[in-house]
């Protein structure tokens, strides 16, 4: 189990990339999604993040995402960033 | 001497009899920076006058003060060719109980002509004007060069008021429009906002996708077989387009082709094409910028013309109809060609037909130049979300994957194969904008009509529906 | 073929998702110059995710680790190994050892990550005098070195001596770097030309650089793609000369003959040599028999 002790962030808010904030939650995931295709998109974001997280063996955070029309691959790698900048070392 | 110097907009609106239920009239080449529309219907609130229909050429986001109008229903009728997305996203939620109607830059004044939307009065917005009504807008602190849109307004409406705000000795030499149409002149202090009328300079894009299409799209017009003596052009002000352009200049002056003209609303790009040798002659509906203002001022090679000469089909011809390429933009497109540039994908309205139907329509060879996707929102679809221009029109897709050519074009297919280019299927590139974007949900519109598409000639061509409000 | 590399900042993902676009041979994602350092982390993220998902389709992948004098570059390759560009770009190459301590933890890589051993080629960037120096031992010092790179800002920095358009000043380096890359038998490749807008300046300057030997060159703008490739390319007429020198060569011996000539000329092996790699490059981009 992955452990995020401390807020951080990932990514921009540039087109085409997305700006992730990653906090400790209060004993599951909570997700704040903000989103330029929150129409088209928006659920399949949604579940990336949580794909990325159950993967990274986060349970326990909130997260703010800005999304700028990320593509897939790019949203995964600021989530993923975020969240290693945000757990326990080691 | 005589004068139709009116002293306040008030006298003006009121001896020219405009009464509830009218119809009155704006052209916008005074763009984002226009005064005038706002002046004229806070002018109209305030004298009580109401249900008014609106004919503008297009709406800017400067407008939005017309919203209101609209909610305390003074205007309850809009007929436009373009509305950018600030107002657009209001009349999406359905705030108007008449839909908007939608024409073209040539489909306008072609039922101003014939008659099927009279104007009961017409405001012009001059730059300079002398006291009798000859007016133009190559002079005058918020000069803006060419009035071409606002010509069949000042012909065939019943009444016609010259607003400017720089008044010079009669007669004004080379008018736009001339005294025979006008009634009233009423001079303010300022028409509009330079910073919003004209740009400094118009900027080629110096996204490195954008320059990839636009050298593409400058192979296709190369090996199109219409790059000869005499070869005529449009363009678009969009950044990819501009780039297009600047390709399409080298290649020209590199092979010795001298061109007739060069159409549309003129950029600096097209007049530094003109003073290159690259065409003989400028065709100009609208300035963009300060060099296009300066040079149809200065440069009798650069020559003015009204909307219905430029698009129209209620003449014997017009302009568009002897264009060889014409290069376009596309909020979406199908994969039967068929273009959207009056809302984004959502449905929500963020633009309009301008003159890209005519132009489609007239050109022998009429391009659209559109990235895969533009942030995740991929391009190219099964169906547009809206008909603005009817696929049949459409002969190229440049994207930066590849050139999708309409299948009624097989001779252009051979021949851009053969020159090496990059042909590709529009549904490949549909797919493959698919795989990196994933399939978009489709957002399912409301049940209320807030516009209508109508094509040049008159015909319904789609229909634009509410946003629903989530 | 590599005629043109185009330079890809590491943490910017609207080019990052375009670069096969753009018209390079390869793309060099930079974890270096272009990652401020409190990005390194999420610029390698982001590039191994990249690498990982979008399909670059013929479009050759680099990417440039931080220098090994820095605490970046084990985390630059444990990250982007995972799923293996095409080559590594290591900056300031100066030295045989240097790159044999490269070598050793990518082959630790290569077995925890399962990729074939030996499998990820080196590209050294020679920047430095001392690099300079040593360019043709460090072409020798691993299997892995595929090419040498030379980066003429840092070089002539190192030199002490201004950057200039027409580049005298890195003559000497560029030709050291050639001979070298060459005596060792693997590629050399020319710094970028930093001028975006300049395009007259572009075009002379990857002139100058083919005729000293170079296989192809760098770009930090897209701009300069389309002329370095055209530079690079064998012409029409090398294209058509290739094709007769191997028409006559097979005619030959066919009939057993030793020497032959081609309009007046005695075609030898280098010749021959030559004809090959040019009809190679003119399949390559399409434009062979």
């Amino acid at each position: 189990m992955s452990k995020i002790i401390r807020r951080a962030s990932a990514g921009t808010l540039e087109s085409s990339d997305v700006y992730v904030e990653v906090w400790p939650g209060g004993g599951a995931v909570k997700l704040d999604l903000e989103s330029v295709v929150e129409l088209q998109f928006g659920d399949a974001i949604r579940r990336t993040v949580m794909n990325i997280l159950e993967e990274m063996n986060v349970a326990d955070a909130e997260l703010r995402i800005v999304d700028r029309g990320a593509l897939d691959c790019v949203l995964r790698a600021r989530v993923e960033a975020a969240v290693r900048r945000g757990e326990a070392q080691g | 001497m005589d004068s139709k110097i009116v002293s306040t907009l008030r006298e003006a609106i009121e001896l020219a009899g405009l009464k509830d239920g009218m119809t009155i009239s704006f052209h916008h080449h005074l763009r984002n920076g226009d005064y005038v529309l706002n002046m004229v219907m806070d002018q109209v609130a305030a004298m009580g006058i109401r249900d008014l229909t609106i004919n503008a050429s297009s709406l800017f986001d400067c407008h939005s003060p017309l919203l209101a109008h609209v909610k305390n229903r003074v205007v309850t009728k809009i007929l436009t060719d373009y509305m950018s997305g600030g107002i657009g996203r209001e009349i999406s939620r359905g705030i108007m109980e008449h839909p908007v109607e939608f024409r073209t830059h040539g489909g306008r004044p072609s039922d101003i002509a014939q008659g099927r939307t009279p104007i009961d009065v017409a405001f012009v917005a001059a730059p300079c004007s002398d006291p009798m009504g000859n007016c133009s807008g190559k002079y005058g602190k918020s000069a803006c060069g060419s009035l071409g849109y606002a010509h069949a307004d000042a012909q065939y409406a019943r009444k016609v008021i010259v607003i400017t705000d720089e008044l010079t000795t009669y007669p004004l030499l080379d008018w736009s429009i001339d005294e025979t149409r006008v009634d009233h002149v009423v001079v303010v202090d300022a028409i509009g906002d330079p910073r919003g009328i004209v740009s400094g300079t118009t900027r080629i894009t110096r996204d490195p996708v954008g320059l990839v299409m636009a050298r593409q799209a400058a192979q296709v017009i190369r090996h199109s077989g219409l790059l000869r003596d005499g070869f005529s052009f449009q363009t678009g002000a969009g950044g990819a387009s501009l780039a297009a352009a600047s390709y399409l200049k080298e290649i020209m002056l590199r092979e010795n082709i001298l061109g007739s003209f060069g159409l549309g609303g003129i950029t600096g790009y097209m007049v530094d094409m003109l003073k290159a040798g690259c065409f003989e002659k400028l065709l100009d509906v609208q300035c963009f910028d300060l060099n296009a203002v300066e040079s149809i001022r200065k440069d009798p090679r650069h020559q003015e013309i009204g909307a219905e000469h430029y698009a129209g089909v209620s003449g014997r011809s017009a302009v568009v109809d002897s264009l060889d390429v014409v290069i376009l933009g596309a909020a979406e497109i199908d994969t039967d060609f068929n273009v959207n540039v009056h809302t984004d994908s959502s449905g929500s309205i963020m633009g309009g037909s301008g003159g890209h139907s005519d132009t489609a329509a007239g050109a022998r060879l009429s391009m659209i130049i559109a990235p895969l996707q533009r942030a995740r929102l991929p391009i190219i679809t099964d169906r547009v979300t809206c008909i603005s221009t009817p696929g049949r029109d459409i002969d190229v897709l440049v994207t930066q994957a590849g050139i999708a050519i309409n299948p009624k074009n097989a001779e252009l297919k051979r021949s851009l194969i053969s020159a090496g280019l990059n042909i590709v299927d529009i549904g490949d590139l549909k797919e493959k904008a698919e795989k990196l974007t994933g399939r978009p949900a489709r957002p399912v519109p409301g049940e209320r009509e807030v516009a209508r598409v109508i094509y040049r000639d008159g015909s319904l061509l789609d229909r634009i529906y509410n946003v629903r409000q989530s | 073929m590599r005629r043109s590399m185009l330079f890809i900042p590491g943490n910017a993902p609207g080019l990052l998702i375009n670069g096969n676009y753009l018209g390079a041979d390869a793309l060099i994602f930079d974890l270096e110059d272009a990652v401020a350092p409190e990005e390194k982390d999420a610029a390698r993220i982001l590039v191994r995710n990249t690498l990982k998902y979008m399909d670059f389709q013929g479009c050759e992948t680099i990417v440039r680790i931080n220098a090994l004098d820095t605490e970046y570059w084990k985390a630059d390759l444990e990250e982007v190994l995972k799923h293996k560009p095409d080559l590594i770009m290591l900056p300031k190459a100066g030295t045989e050892e240097e790159i044999r301590t490269a070598d050793y933890f990518i082959s630790e890589l290569e077995s925890k990550f399962g990729h074939m051993p030996g499998s990820v080629g080196i590209m050294a960037l020679i920047e430095t005098a001392k690099g300079l120096e040593n360019a043709y031992a460090i072409a020798g010092a691993s299997q892995r070195v595929m090419a040498l790179f030379l980066g003429a800002e840092d070089l002539t920095a190192d030199l002490r001596c201004q950057r200039t358009r027409e580049g005298r000043e890195i003559e000497y380096a560029r030709s050291r770097l050639v001979s070298a890359a060459r005596a060792a038998g693997i590629d050399a490749y020319d710094t970028p030309f930093t001028d975006v807008a300049d395009d007259e300046g572009i075009r002379s300057d990857a002139l100058s650089a083919k005729a000293l030997g170079f296989s192809g060159k760098a770009a930090i703008s897209p701009r300069h793609v389309s002329v370095i490739n055209d530079v690079f390319s064998p012409s029409p007429d090398e294209v058509n000369y290739a094709y007769e020198v191997m028409e006559v060569i097979t005619q030959a011996q066919m009939q057993g003959k030793g020497a032959v000539a081609l309009r007046g000329k005695m075609i030898d092996a280098p010749i021959v040599a030559r004809a090959r790699q040019v009809i190679a490059m003119a399949e390559e981009m399409g434009a062979g028999r």
